[in-house]
């Protein structure tokens, strides 16, 4: 099938080891750098379309108000909080990252002292010992997670600000749990934009059918 | 410590077990050009390809020019990314705008994605076109993966040939990794990450309203087809600066395990390969058996002292094991496994903020890549480091008893013995001395982002990475051009001094006769192979690196216990 003119083993020239090399970049640069993330990008926004454009999370009127795969910065007493977040000035999602600090930096321990001070401030009513990943910032700093404790640490403030009671804040809280994957994978979490925003929606659909059926929406999404 | 963590590791790797055989059995049959259940779809476009390429498949090399074939593809290869990097502003697929990259940035990535490295002194989702991630980063890593296996490939073949010339095609080597191993699992696998979530698309970033009333700008991007091959290639060069540990490229636990099982899955299943090329199946199992142990006993000691936790955190009040640094929805077990898996491997993506691990925790991952990444390894460059180790340990134990060292049936001798120390020598000379010259250098010194002990792990952990070509990083350290310039040298070497010495020996094994075993060979497939085997991994590693560890991890841990801060 070639034309190259057969030669014995090892005679091959430099320049034509060269050619070869250049000949064999272009054809793959076109297969594998652009018509394969191609067909990915065809057969994912078929199968998969929610997840394909980064799983936007719309708002009433249509706008997009997030990602479920993103945290946001929330600091209002009636909505949970996230984890510290070392990304840009706070949840930045385009500046991604941990605080880099080691396990025996004076900046790290200053930082964790003053995350348990401003939680210990936040939380005058929480009751149990004092969640380690509401004091520690994530790898990615839009970790859109924290733990079911780390959640309940915060329902007793969060209640207040809503004139809920304790009770049924936490009812809303267990079902926006989502369990380890298959039973096994992963660590029990609560998405934190999922949580609020389904308050919030409680709290409009309180006053007019007195149930918050919006609540298991999110629950285990992808399970 | 808990069960469910034992068990998350556990699943991982048996499924990594399973697939061991009939991946590496498929790998054994596509390299030597045999059907397989591809065949009738990839057949045609492989032939299409060597035309195209003006490649003729049937023509076979000897060591020489498999090896300059090799070198030249690599400097293609090189110079087109640092060329795609430098004009990406003027190029389409950018939606961001993003500028070109200055030239020692340049340089340092496009040695880095060459290598097989992905050590990156950049924020992709700052940084990178989506142009230059998947015309660009995404396809070196097709083809940096594809030729570490083709060289193990050939190391194969001059160890099961007898009286040979030759050590098969390069250019057919690489398109059969590529096109019938990594691109089908990659196909597969990028759907299965979609399905969890990771994004795949060419929108600009999404501008957003949070709750409160924020600005919020996500990125979007072409990133589940760039995913996969990360770890599948183990490559490890993210998307986004958070790698695995962003939500984008890693959602879930399913989509952590997917990745997980990429990593070691073509560096077990070569172990299998080999068996197949030298006829004897003990021969990979035993090489697979003292990898699995070396990996448990990481992964132990990993998961332990993370979940032992800071003594000094614990002092504040807060009871637990280390999470600063680790996503909620891994937590330390799945944190310290993908850090341990990574760089067993030359992979280097990580799920976890490796620079804020637990001194003990976090030199596991760094000692793991002094080894030399023989812990499965890289794609292919795993299984030839390992040989490298084999045949070491076969010249100690021949050494022990007065015989000239054999393995599968060929004398070692001189030439290969020396091929060996030459390649077990580039790892601690391309680490240990750029890191002393670092220490002390105000340039070197400048960008580190912590004090005491820790500031030095973070220089010896980047030279230890770049020469082992993982990738992964104490990430506080950032670039400037001495760590950009110094960097990408460390990478180069640390890939062709290591495979243009491996070429040369699977020449020279080839050419080798065959020996018949008698009872005074030293037989490579017991138990005492494996246990020797191990022993001289881990005293090669321990004599070359515990001194400058003992600097680092190990004198900050101790200082951590007592609660010093820096």
């Amino acid at each position: 099938m070639s034309t190259t003119p057969q030669t014995a083993p090892g005679r091959d020239s430099t320049f034509r080891h060269l050619v070869t090399s250049v000949l064999f970049t272009i054809v793959t640069v076109i297969a594998l750098g652009l018509i394969y993330p191609l067909v990915i990008w065809g057969l994912g926004t078929l199968l998969f379309h929610h997840q394909a454009e980064g799983s936007l999370i719309s708002g009433a009127n249509g706008t997009v108000i997030g990602s479920e795969l993103v945290g946001q910065n929330f600091t209002k007493p009636q909505y949970f909080q996230g984890r510290p977040s070392a990304a840009g000035k706070g949840y930045d999602p385009t500046s991604t990252g941990g605080t880099n600090f080691g396990p025996t930096s004076k900046k790290l321990i200053d930082g964790t002292k003053s995350a348990i001070a401003a939680l210990k401030k936040a939380n005058p009513d929480a009751a149990g010992p004092i969640p380690m990943d509401l004091v520690t910032s994530s790898a990615s700093g839009i970790d859109p997670d924290i733990s079911p404790e780390g959640a309940y640490y915060q329902a007793p403030r969060v209640a207040k600000a809503r004139a809920m009671s304790l009770d049924s804040l936490n009812a809303i809280v267990a079902a926006h749990v989502t369990p380890r994957q298959f039973g096994l994978l992963g660590e029990p979490r609560v998405n934190v934009l999922e949580l609020n925003r389904a308050l919030d929606a409680q709290g409009v659909s309180t006053m007019s059918t007195g149930k918050y059926h919006y609540v298991a929406l999110g629950a285990s999404y992808y399970l | 410590m808990t069960v469910v963590g034992w068990l998350q590791a556990a699943v991982v790797f048996a499924l990594v077990c399973l697939l061991v055989k009939p991946v590496g059995a498929y790998m054994a049959r596509v390299f030597e050009g045999e059907r397989v259940f591809l065949s009738p779809v990839l057949a045609p476009v492989e032939r299409g390809l060597y035309r195209l390429c003006r490649i003729d498949p049937a023509r076979e090399m000897g060591w020489k020019p498999y090896a300059f074939s090799v070198v030249a593809f690599s400097l293609v290869s090189f110079l087109y990314l640092y060329v795609l990097l430098r004009v990406q502003a003027f190029l389409p697929l950018n939606p961001q705008g993003f500028g070109n990259l200055a030239p020692d940035l340049a340089w340092n990535t496009a040695v880095s994605f060459m290598t097989n490295t992905n050590w990156q002194f950049y924020s992709g989702e700052s940084t990178m076109s989506y142009l230059s991630q998947m015309a660009g980063l995404g396809w070196h890593m097709f083809v940096s993966a594809g030729t570490g296996i083709a060289i193990a490939i050939a190391l194969m073949r001059g160890l099961s040939r007898r009286s040979a010339s030759t050590i098969g095609n390069f250019w057919v080597d690489l398109t059969r990794a590529v096109l019938y191993v990594l691109l089908p699992i990659a196909v597969v696998g990028s759907l299965l990450l979609l399905w969890q979530g990771v994004p795949q698309n060419f929108s600009g970033y999404t501008a957003v309203k949070t709750l409160e009333g924020a600005a919020q700008s996500i990125p979007q991007g072409p990133m589940a087809s760039m995913e996969i091959i990360k770890e599948l290639g183990t490559n490890g060069g993210g998307f986004v600066n958070a790698n695995s540990a962003s939500t984008w490229e890693n959602p879930t636990g399913f989509s952590n395990l997917i990745e997980l099982v990429c990593i070691f899955l073509i560096g077990g299943a070569l172990t299998y390969t080999f068996g197949r090329y030298v006829k004897d199946q003990r021969q990979g199992w035993v090489l697979f058996a003292a990898m699995t142990t070396l990996f448990v006993a990481g992964f132990t000691a990993a998961y332990a002292a993370e979940a032992a936790g800071n003594p000094i955190v614990h002092a504040l009040g807060v009871a637990g094991g280390n999470l600063e640094g680790k996503e909620a929805r891994f937590g330390i077990a799945a944190s310290a496994l993908f850090a341990t898996m990574t760089t067993d491997t030359s992979c280097g993506a990580v799920n976890a903020v490796h620079d804020s691990f637990t001194a003990l925790g976090g030199l596991i991952p760094m000692f793991d890549m002094q080894l030399g990444e023989v812990v499965f390894g890289g794609v292919g460059s795993g299984f030839y480091g390992i040989i490298y180790y084999a045949i070491l340990t076969v010249f100690i134990a021949g050494l022990m008893v007065g015989r000239t060292p054999e393995y599968l049936g060929k004398k070692i001798e001189r030439r290969e013995v020396q091929l060996a120390i030459l390649a077990a020598l580039v790892v601690p000379v391309f680490a240990l001395v750029p890191a002393g010259i670092a220490s002390v250098l105000p340039a070197g010194l400048a960008t580190l982002n912590n004090a005491g002990p820790h500031g030095f792990s973070e220089i010896l952990y980047a030279y230890s990475s770049m020469v082992n070509n993982n990738g992964s990083a104490f990430a506080g350290l950032s670039a400037n051009a001495w760590w950009n310039v110094s960097g990408g040298v460390v990478m180069l070497f640390g890939r062709i001094a290591i495979m243009i010495p491996v070429i040369a020996l699977a020449g020279a094994l080839a050419a080798k006769r065959a020996v018949p075993a008698t009872a005074g060979t030293f037989g490579t497939t017991s138990p005492i192979f494996v246990v020797l085997l191990i022993g001289v991994i881990l005293i090669v590693g321990a004599l070359t690196f515990f001194p400058a560890d003992a600097l680092g991890p190990i004198v900050e841990h101790l200082l951590n216990q007592q609660g010093k801060q820096f």
